[in-house]
């Protein structure tokens, strides 16, 4: 059984924080207000507090960046309307570029063309560098040097994931025989 | 090349038989255009949603009807769009290939090329995967939409200020100290001396010719300041130095100017 006061100094780091926290930062933290506590503990202190939080609105979240404190899903919809201004929406297109970005990465724009058949405009690339979607892992040795493209631990956390493997798995061409891929989308 | 397309287009002929009227069930919304814009993230899209739509045979692949359907819908976005266009003619151009290749006899393909049919279908199938991703990726919940991260209003902090433990004598030091560091970033300004010393050679040089000796200070000019005294000086030295002149100080300090010789007069 975990200390009950660098429980509730957890919690309150979490609540506090309004991002994901990593359990070495959360240690960190406890470690400046005089708390001295291991990984281990620190994490059975945030199982205690999910266990605590079943039956409310609030739940722990294990994401790509840490844990992070959330509402339940189930309020989401009146939540929404706290803010008059929606999330701006995301194109058909954009979201096209993104997954192939996230299973194919690391992507140079002329792949993500290549799969699209349509010039990959740098306002798409841009809106997706600035929501910290994705970022620049290198260059392709290849003439003109094309940036390489991945996607961030802020794109896993955006999407309630904690890494790119838990992503709904990636399709795949069952049908050898193309003719009878034909004769089926047909 | 639309233009010359849409010609084609007027009367086309499909197995052997006039092709006058479009296709009943070619869908072609009131807002065609934004619609077009809107739905198809682009010509493998569209050209997905064209087949899914016709229910052919695959033995039958009608290729030519897929590339009449999908130019009737390019020409409607042609209109405003033309740069997405241009994608657009490239898959009316890669159809309309497959198409004559389809009316050429089969022993005049080129065994080692590609079937450009193939190769689109493999396209069209890689593109699919992806589609469907991307619609998976867009179910997903999503951070302000589907969920919320939970926030509180913080606490209020206790602010902390130290007290600065300094007094007046304090601050007057430190401007002292801080006015006193050498100033090493100050430039040199160098000007030309007003005062010449090859001149004041000349000047004394005349002065023995007249005169066997003279004291230091009456070969001075009160106007010229210290700036005088210097220049004189170091134009004493110099004929000292050459031998034209000898340096005599005696017990009142005074410093008086012989000449050695009687170069002036020369």
């Amino acid at each position: 059984m975990s200390n009950k006061v660098s429980t509730n100094t957890i919690e309150a780091l979490l609540f506090g924080a309004g991002r994901p926290l990593r359990l070495s930062e959360i240690r960190s933290l406890l470690e400046n207000n005089g708390i001295t506590e291991d990984l281990a503990s620190i994490k059975q202190s945030i199982n205690e507090i999910e266990v605590r939080y079943e039956g409310t609105s609030l739940e722990i979240k294990d994401v790509a960046s840490g844990y992070r404190l959330q509402i339940k899903q189930d309020f989401s919809g009146c939540l929404s309307h706290l803010w008059n201004e929606s999330t701006p929406r995301i194109s058909k297109a954009l979201m096209e570029t993104i997954s192939i970005i996230a299973y194919k990465q690391p992507v140079t724009r002329g792949d993500i063309e290549d799969i699209r058949g349509v010039h990959v405009g740098t306002s798409s690339i841009r809106s997706l560098l600035e929501r910290e979607w994705i970022k620049v892992s290198g260059f392709r040795d290849v003439p003109g040097r094309p940036a390489l493209y991945v996607t961030t631990k802020q794109f896993l956390d955006d999407f309630d994931v904690k890494n790119i493997s838990s992503l709904p798995s990636l399709p795949e061409i069952v049908e050898q025989d193309s003719e009878a891929f034909l004769s089926e989308v047909i | 090349m639309i233009n010359v397309t849409q010609k084609q287009l007027e009367f086309p002929m499909v197995m052997g038989q006039p092709y006058e009227t479009l296709p009943d069930d070619l869908f072609i919304p009131p807002n065609a255009l934004e619609l077009c814009l809107e739905s198809f993230s682009g010509p493998m899209d569209l050209l997905l949603y064209l087949i899914k739509k016709e229910n052919i045979n695959i033995l039958e692949l009608d290729v030519s009807k897929i590339t009449d359907q999908y130019i009737e819908y390019i020409e409607l976005m042609d209109v405003l769009q033309f740069e997405l266009a241009a994608e657009y003619l490239v898959m009316a151009a890669t159809l309309a290939e497959i198409k004559s290749r389809m009316m050429l006899p089969k022993e005049q393909f080129d065994e080692e090329e590609e079937d450009p049919k193939l190769a689109l279908i493999k396209r069209l199938q890689e593109y699919q995967r992806y589609k469907t991703a991307s619609e998976n990726l867009a179910n997903l919940p999503r951070v302000d939409r589907d969920f919320f991260v939970a926030s509180t209003a913080l606490p209020k902090f206790e602010v902390v200020t130290p007290d600065i433990n300094v007094t007046a004598e304090d601050l007057r030091d430190i401007l002292h100290e801080v006015l006193s560091r050498p100033d090493l970033k100050s430039n040199h300004q160098i000007d030309f001396e007003e005062l010449s010393t090859q001149e004041r050679i000349q000047i004394i040089l005349s002065i023995l010719a007249k005169r066997n000796i003279i004291s230091f200070s009456k070969t001075l000019r009160k106007s010229e300041g210290r700036q005088g005294v210097v220049v004189t000086l170091l134009a004493s030295l110099e004929l000292a130095k050459d031998g034209h002149l000898e340096l005599i100080q005696n017990e009142s300090n005074e410093i008086f100017l012989k000449s050695k010789g009687r170069i002036g007069n020369e």
